[in-house]
């Protein structure tokens, strides 16, 4: 059921959810979401969790596409009081435990942040883990969880968050606007002889790019975990 | 038992009597596959018939581009929904390439670059139902659509035209293609709304 | 993970729902060798098309199909002949 909406950005919406009987999640998860029309029509998408587990509440960020069958209705008329099906939580693999102490390096596309957020909220507190997020968007606008990650940076101790803007940066950045490179992971990432545990999600073609850089950077393949949100 | 997502109402269907039961209209072109998208050089592209003898017959893209072409304006529907009224393709008519084939098979297998199989009766790729389509709204057809050439079967569900086309089987007993096998329906009669096996 | 709605190509953790409704244990962890190839991958991390008219998961070496899935009203239909092994390892 639809507790409260958040917005995130022009275009993102954050819906905490009451679920009946959550047993919990970890940072990484995602639940299915399935819409049933009236006559009968169902569809199905797929949202990671952006939050740690809180007793029977979810947090799930929705990025309104233009035209989406699905996140429009999520983003904008879903009502509080209104109630969704859902199934998880789901994913193994792309996870991260509290108890690994290793550095970690995330880097995200887009709303491939989501997952990641849910991470670095799960570290708070609990691990002592490096973690560094570099996150690419297209224009500053578009930044997810901006406030809570310059707090977060500031205060959580051993998070550190650079930004790569892919159309328009801010005046006083010193890196013009463009797609991640490798020097962007050089200069913000973790390297391989730290052995660090890497998340990279996001749009498809931004994930396997990402993915062959730290790859022919050296980082060993068998420590890099991704999720690919399809799409460009 | 589902319970119903209030305010949800998927896609609007429009109730003009164009669209089967079940689609909604588009006016975009969606893209759906079941893998990466084939490139085929044109000069290693063929088009081949073999018949339940073993017999082939085989067109080459210059030999099946040189046949006589027929422009056509159909609609397009397919199984996850979507309908596209009025789309204009260029192509040769299977009635063409089937002309001097020998055969008493009843049903066709057909294959594409890349792996993807489709099953149809024979006797729907005949009498100017189907088309070998190598142009779309007036430009060379793209990768992403099928081409450089795909199946065009426009009276059964839009699976059934299987984008980059290599040939077909002819064969005595029928086979379920590639969506057939994991619950598809054998034929796929929009206007039937046959989806899935056992519809 | 967030499915776009601007379609795929996805990996293999877009499988985890579909499959949670047949497999006690989760999934996208296990790894599956390519009957094709031979190549060993965990699930998150084949190439997944679609979800319409169905999944379809591809070996990431060779590209081959792993797996396929198609749920109906009523039923869901599995393929996983495109590999000649899948390991699940318990939770600890």
């Amino acid at each position: 059921m639809l507790l409260e909406r958040r917005t995130e950005s022009p275009s993102a919406r954050t819906l905490v959810l009451q679920v009946d009987e959550w047993a919990g999640h970890l940072p990484g998860q995602h639940v299915d979401v399935r819409l049933t029309a009236e006559d009968g029509y169902q569809t199905a998408r797929s949202y990671s969790l952006a939050a740690p587990p809180d007793g029977d509440r979810l947090e799930i960020t929705v990025q309104r596409a233009d035209g989406g069958e699905v996140s429009p209705f999520l983003a904008d008329d879903l009502e509080v009081g209104d109630r969704v099906e859902l199934r998880g939580p789901l994913g193994g693999w792309f996870v991260w435990r509290p108890e690994d102490p290793g550095p970690v390096l995330l880097v995200a596309g887009g709303s491939g942040v989501v997952p990641l957020m849910a991470m670095i909220r799960a570290r708070a507190g609990v691990s002592r883990a490096p973690f560094r997020l570099i996150y690419s968007v297209r224009t500053p606008e578009d930044r997810l969880y901006a406030a809570e990650l310059r707090r977060r940076a500031a205060e959580d101790g051993g998070l550190d968050v650079s930004y790569v803007y892919t159309r328009e940066a801010p005046a006083d950045s010193p890196r013009p606007p463009g797609r991640i490179r490798a020097d962007d992971l050089v200069t913000h990432g973790w390297p391989p002889d730290f052995e660090p545990t890497c998340f990279v999600c996001g749009p498809t073609p931004l994930v396997e790019a990402v993915a062959g850089l730290l790859v022919g950077w050296g980082h060993d393949p068998g420590r890099i975990r991704t999720e690919r949100f399809g799409g460009s | 038992m589902s319970v119903f997502t209030r305010g949800f109402h998927g896609r609007r269907r429009d109730d003009d009597g164009r669209l089967p039961p079940g689609q909604y209209l588009t006016d975009d072109f969606p893209v759906l596959s079941a893998g990466p998208t084939p490139e085929v050089p044109l000069d290693r592209w063929a088009f081949t018939i073999r018949t339940e003898s073993g017999d082939e017959h085989a067109w080459s893209w210059a030999e099946l581009t040189a046949l006589p072409t027929e422009s056509v304006t159909v609609d397009l529907h397919c199984v996850t929904r979507w309908s596209k009224l009025d789309t204009d393709w260029r192509g040769v008519s299977l009635d063409a390439l089937l002309e001097d084939v020998e055969t008493a098979a009843d049903f066709a297998l057909v294959h594409s670059y890349g792996g993807y199989t489709t099953n149809l009766p024979l006797e729907d790729l005949l009498d100017g139902r189907a088309w070998v389509a190598f142009e779309y709204d007036g430009e060379g057809l793209a990768a992403e659509h099928g081409g450089p050439a795909r199946l065009l079967v426009p009276h059964l569900y839009l699976w059934k035209s299987a984008k980059w086309v290599r040939g077909l089987d002819l064969l005595l007993q029928d086979e379920p293609g590639f969506w057939e096998q994991l619950g598809y329906h054998d034929y796929g009669d929009p206007w039937r709304e046959q989806r899935y096996q056992g519809d | 993970m967030t499915q776009t709605e601007t379609g795929g190509p996805y990996d293999g953790n877009a499988l985890a729902g579909p499959l949670a409704e047949v497999f006690a244990l989760e999934v996208t962890a296990a790894v599956a060798r390519c009957r094709g190839c031979g190549r060993s991958s965990p699930v998150a991390t084949l190439a997944v098309y679609g979800p319409d008219p169905g999944l379809v998961g591809r070996c990431p070496g060779c590209a081959d199909v792993l797996v396929r899935v198609v749920r109906t009203p009523d039923e869901v239909w599995l393929d996983l002949g495109g590999m000649s092994a899948l390991r699940f390892s318990f939770p600890s």
